[in-house]
């Protein structure tokens, strides 16, 4: 069940910084993007890209870790793929993800890459990141066009750019409003395809509390993780998305008495004067499976 | 197999890095590698082997090589080493 790995943050590490790719997986990020999009010039496209395949390709990662390619329809994107794919990055992050025909043409590709290189047939996995209206509203086929499509994911600054407004910071209670449709539908969206949801970065590394108070908007509205370019956002992130003693205990709880009930054939299920249905057994069993995949609970405990 | 045909460079001064700066040389001068590198007296020979083994495997025999080199990994050595032969040839 790969795509039920835990993502709580996507690291980016910038594909043209040795230091960076070497050291990419000691923070403790679940997930880490090398990066030959955004974070490199125009100029070091090509030296991005061999440097990344060096680094996937002869150091050993404790983590998952994806490339950011530039798009297809950019002049180093079908060569970015070319050149990458060599190297087995667990998956491939399309930027600008617009349409289901882009996502089936890069699933073409993979294809033929893991043939040739002798790789599991679909191992290679795509996350896409949806950054404008038109991608928004094809949310569901991008996410649908694939079985490689693992998570969409969502990027707020040009998203925002792309409304003509900006991302805001807002407060505990107006936190970054702009987004609130895109973010949910990128969500619905996801959840009909069955893959997970991943927030945009939080720009600002020194406002840990409006960092804190998004994370928590988000969990709230599904996502899964939220993507980052500081280490230093990590715990923070992990903190939020992973389960608290209490919710762990309360979901043992409800499993517990769930399971009595379906020995003895009882219909209905009360725990603690409320009764308990079918939604939060299912959601009690996703906080001890997260719990379990965050390390924070084992089955025989509590 | 490659051809160098101008003078290019690739990497950067950065810690971790390596800079490289790759020129086409005379048939028959072989690969000569001018090397600065704070571990010098541990590693330089290792560098400087792992350099002309890059460009040999890409088939090139002659070769001016400069490199200011940071406490690069092989990998990095590799990948600047392959980018700046890009670069220098008509690929």
């Amino acid at each position: 069940m790969a795509k039920e790995k835990l993502r709580r943050t996507v690291m980016y590490a910038a594909g043209n910084n040795p230091g960076l790719l070497q050291n990419a997986d000691i923070y403790g990020a679940d997930s880490v993007i090398f990066d030959v999009e955004d974070s490199v010039s125009v100029m070091e496209k090509d030296s991005a890209r061999d440097l990344v395949y060096h680094a996937i390709k002869n150091l050993q990662y404790s983590c998952e870790i994806g490339v950011r390619i530039n798009h297809i329809s950019t002049p180093w994107g079908y060569d970015d793929l070319e050149c990458l794919l060599a190297a087995k990055p667990d998956y491939i992050r399309l930027p600008k993800g617009e349409t289901g025909d882009e996502i089936r043409d890069i699933d073409n590709i993979i294809t033929k890459a893991e043939k040739e290189y002798g790789y599991e047939p679909g191992s290679i996995q795509i996350m896409v990141s949806v950054e404008t209206p038109k991608g928004l509203r094809n949310a569901y086929e991008i996410a649908s066009a694939s079985p490689r499509m693992m998570a969409l994911a969502i990027g707020g600054e040009d998203f925002s750019a792309s409304l003509k407004t900006e991302k805001t910071k807002g407060n505990a209670i107006t936190a970054g409003r702009e987004l609130f449709v895109a973010r949910s539908m990128i969500v619905f969206a996801a959840r009909e395809a069955g893959i997970q949801a991943i927030d945009s970065v939080f720009s600002d590394i020194r406002d840990e509390e409006t960092l804190r108070n998004e994370v928590q908007l988000v969990k709230e509205l599904g996502f899964d993780g939220k993507s980052c370019v500081n280490p230093r956002q990590i715990d923070i992130i992990h903190e939020v998305f992973t389960p608290s003693e209490k919710e762990i205990h309360y979901a043992h709880r409800v499993l517990g008495v769930f399971e009595e009930a379906q020995t003895k054939k009882s219909g209905v299920i009360a725990l603690d004067g409320k009764m308990i249905d079918m939604p939060m057994v299912i959601r009690a069993q996703r906080v001890l499976a997260l719990a379990t995949a965050a390390g924070v609970y084992r089955k025989e405990e509590a | 197999m490659s051809k160098l045909v101008r003078t290019a460079q690739a990497g950067t001064m950065e810690s971790t890095d390596i800079l490289v700066v790759l020129a086409p040389a005379e048939a028959g001068a072989g690969i000569q590698v001018e090397l600065v590198s704070p571990t010098m007296r541990q590693h330089g020979s290792h560098i400087k082997q792992l350099i002309a083994k890059t460009l040999q495997a890409a088939g090139i025999a002659d070769a001016v090589v400069h490199a200011t080199e940071k406490g690069a990994m092989d990998c990095t050595i590799e990948a600047r080493i392959k980018t700046a032969i890009k670069r220098a040839s008509n690929e």
